[in-house]
């Protein structure tokens, strides 16, 4: 084959003159070493593949595919009514199930205008920072399992349990949660669950105090994080970062405080902001918004009242179980009610909430009628993961991994 | 060699042998129990006392396992593999001495199966033949991440074996002597006495420069946590054991396990006294007042003992280390193997021959 002489930028010129240029992007086209990372690789969350070519260990180029996971959420949105949306909106990040319920619920309110009792948004909001709280503790600490340090998950993994277990009482399940209902909740909190949020608070910070003292500054794994894979302000605004990993580069952006939903114009809470975009400060920004979180989450608990927990728009209120067990009137209505759904007037509305990893927004359009004529989620890991391949270029196949636990990309919300 | 060396060759081989194939069962009690115990869970509790018998149902699960041999492999080097990293650790504890020696009918045993006058260097040399079960089980899996991680293996054993025989220099020149069961005995002198605290001249006393080289290094050479990059597991799925399954896999399991026995019971000969007896054992042999032969049994015994509780505490520390650490990136690894522990290693021969040449040990 000493015939065929390579020319500079990847074309091959053959003995017959023909040229056949490469693709510079194809990963394939010469003879380095190519690891396929995925979709059944340990490191990856969830279905997510990764084609890396190596020069050693070093990453020279790479490519991410996602779809593994593709439920065609968008289309099933039109297709069923606003209720039995709900249930796919767990299935989104699944990490943090109570955001989705709240973002998507939030929408269609928007969409109809209607109004939910105060009891009802201080729920929201406690479930809203529960959830950021539990996605954050098994970002950073599958983060940490994917470099080596095993115990400091399961520090954060014990408490994510505990969180779980209170939201069992809220509403019956522990994943797949469904707790919001368009125009208020499934059920009302239970008795003392102002109490059982508040010493979970107080024990959360506690531990987290404790993984803090363990891992931040620990040699190794500095070493391992800062200024390791470094995504930067302007890298950050071209790929459309939101959330916690744009935080991390710089960029001073939470809708919880740019455009306030809830109430979070209400309670007192921190941006924390870091400059370098690195695995760590992903890491850091990730660890200080627990504590925030947790904050807020006080906060709310303290100003929670007794109350009704339901609009009282009739188009959505779902009968009450003695009226529906009692009365025939009642029993047709609540069948008419989830068989049929009810109206949404014609228009279209966007409504996007700080979801765990970023801005996470719901963007509707109704034609009247009790289905979306078109539905389409922005999930933020889309964003995040298109950003891992120029994040990772020319670093270890070892900073490859701990990026992508860093970045925090789930699959649910990746492919929908 | 006559009958009596016979038999007494093979109760020592037995008294080594034995406990040694049973590393691997008790080290995977002991690394579930002890993670659990860290991580605020339980571990396995169910088979036996404490979950104890649990390493009996699983040696079953290993052997009843289908034992397939997948189609890309290169065989003969995919089944010597294992068996070669589990030779290694059997052969290197041969040199290793867990006891003094005690004297029958007038004749004296050693306790150290092969009373090899190279030494600790023979330790050094057959080691490093560990490396190659590693390398042919990554090169015949044919498998990219298994290859990935023999390769890592063999650079990272080359770099940190250099470092670990530097730093056994030191002890060597303190000691004036290669052999292992002479080093063993010269720590059972007075280092000094501070009131009523004995100091033994234990090698962490007087290189303790050495110690910690040695210890970082023997964390690096039995592949474990801060230094776990053959396997990875996040990386590289399973490293260079990626297509191995069964008691194949067993046995590599066992190789780790075994190999941290011989790391620790290095360490402990080298410089925790190796089978001199930890504070008070002498005291508790005097109130016994026994004689004879009886005296020297016990006292074997309980060198014995001594040497198998440093053992032990070094095979926790392993455990300990494992849990609590996160793992070094391949190049940082290299860096610390060749810019701070060879130039260390190297200070500190160059120290310890100017503290004998101004007489200070």
């Amino acid at each position: 084959m000493q015939n065929i002489k390579d020319t500079k930028l990847g074309s091959t010129e053959f003995p017959s003159g023909i040229r056949v240029d490469h693709d510079p992007d194809d990963l394939w086209g010469d003879s380095r070493f190519v690891v396929n990372i995925g979709p059944t690789h340990p490191a990856m969350h969830g279905a997510l593949r990764m084609v890396a070519k190596l020069n050693g260990e070093t990453i020279e180029s790479s490519y991410c595919e996602m779809g593994y996971t593709h439920r065609a959420k968008e289309k099933l949105g039109e297709n069923r009514t606003y209720h039995q949306f709900i249930v796919y909106t767990d299935r989104l990040n699944y990490c943090s199930s109570l955001m989705n319920n709240v973002g998507y619920a939030l929408a269609v309110e928007k969409l109809m205008g209607i109004e939910v009792p105060e009891r009802c948004v201080w729920i929201r909001m406690i479930v809203s920072e529960i959830a950021r709280v539990i996605d954050h503790l098994v970002c950073i600490g599958i983060n940490a399992v994917d470099l080596g340090a095993f115990s400091y998950f399961l520090y954060g993994y014990h408490q994510r349990e505990e969180a779980y277990t209170i939201i069992e009482k809220l509403c019956g399940a522990r994943l797949t949660t469904s707790y919001t209902r368009i125009g208020g909740l499934m059920q009302d909190a239970p008795e003392g669950f102002e109490r059982e949020v508040k010493a979970w608070v107080a024990k959360t910070r506690t531990v987290l105090d404790e993984m803090d003292r363990l891992l931040t500054g620990n040699k190794i794994w500095q070493m391992r994080t800062v200024g390791v894979t470094p995504f930067n302000k302007e890298q950050c605004l071209q790929y459309s970062y939101s959330g916690p990993n744009a935080r991390a580069a710089g960029l001073d952006i939470d809708l919880r405080r740019d455009q306030p939903y809830l109430y979070y114009k209400n309670v007192e809470f921190d941006v924390p902001v870091c400059q370098n975009g690195d695995t760590f400060d992903r890491y850091l920004v990730r660890v200080h918004e627990i504590r925030q979180s947790l904050n807020i989450i006080a906060q709310c608990a303290d100003r929670m009242k007794k109350g009704p927990i339901w609009s009282e728009d009739k188009r959505v209120r779902i009968p009450d179980k003695d009226v529906v067990h009692n009365t025939m009137e009642g029993l047709i209505y609540h069948f008419k009610f989830f068989m049929t759904g009810f109206d949404v007037p014609a228009g279209e509305a966007y409504t996007a909430i700080e979801a765990s990893n970023g801005e996470l927004a719901f963007y509707i359009v109704s034609k009247g009628g009790p289905k979306a004529h078109r539905m389409r989620i922005r999930g933020p890991s889309v964003w995040h993961y298109q950003g891992i391949s120029p994040m990772v270029k020319g670093w270890k196949i070892a900073d490859l991994i701990g990026a992508l636990g860093s970045v925090n990309v789930i699959a649910g919300e990746l492919d929908r | 060699m006559d009958t009596f060396d016979w038999v007494a060759t093979a109760v020592k081989i037995l008294i080594v042998l034995v406990p040694l194939l049973s590393v691997a069962p008790v080290m995977a009690w002991v690394e579930r129990r002890g993670s659990a115990l860290m991580q605020n869970r339980k571990g396995p509790n169910r088979i036996g006392p404490l979950g104890l018998l649990q390493s009996i149902p699983d040696a079953i699960k290993f052997m009843g396992k289908e034992d397939p041999i997948p189609g890309h492999v290169e065989k003969f080097y995919y089944v010597l593999a294992p068996l070669a990293s589990l030779i290694v650790p059997f052969l290197t504890f041969a040199v290793i001495p867990f006891a003094s020696s005690m004297t029958i009918d007038g004749r004296v045993i050693n306790f150290q199966i092969a009373d090899l006058n190279v030494g600790f260097l023979f330790i050094l040399a057959v080691g490093s033949l560990g490396v190659y079960g590693i390398i042919m089980a990554g090169w015949s899996s044919n498998n990219k991440y298994a290859l990935l991680g023999s390769l890592r293996s063999s650079s990272q054993m080359i770099s940190y074996e250099l470092s670990m025989g530097l730093s056994v220099i030191g002890i060597v020149m303190a000691f004036s002597t290669v052999h292992l069961g002479e080093i063993a005995r010269a720590q059972g002198e007075v280092l000094m006495t501070l009131g009523p605290l004995t100091i033994p001249k234990w090698g962490i006393f007087i290189q303790p420069l050495g110690f910690l080289i040695f210890l970082t290094t023997a964390f690096a050479e039995t592949n474990r946590l801060p230094f776990d990059l053959p396997e990875g597991e996040s990386e590289l799925v399973a490293g260079y054991h990626l297509e191995y399954g069964s008691m194949k896999f067993a046995l590599f399991m066992m190789a780790e396990y075994m190999n941290m026995a011989v790391a620790s019971g290095f360490i402990a000969s080298l410089y925790f006294g190796g089978w001199q007896m930890l504070p008070g054992m002498h005291s508790v042999l005097d109130v016994l007042g026994l004689s004879g032969l009886t005296f020297d049994i016990v006292r074997v015994a309980f060198e014995a003992l001594s040497f198998l509780l440093k053992l032990c505490f070094f095979m926790w520390f392993f455990v300990w280390v494992r849990w609590t650490l996160p793992r070094f990136r391949y190049d940082q690894l290299m860096d610390f193997g060749w810019k701070v522990l060879l130039p260390l290693s190297l200070a500190n021969i160059f120290i310890t021959g100017v503290m004998i040449y101004y007489r200070w040990y």
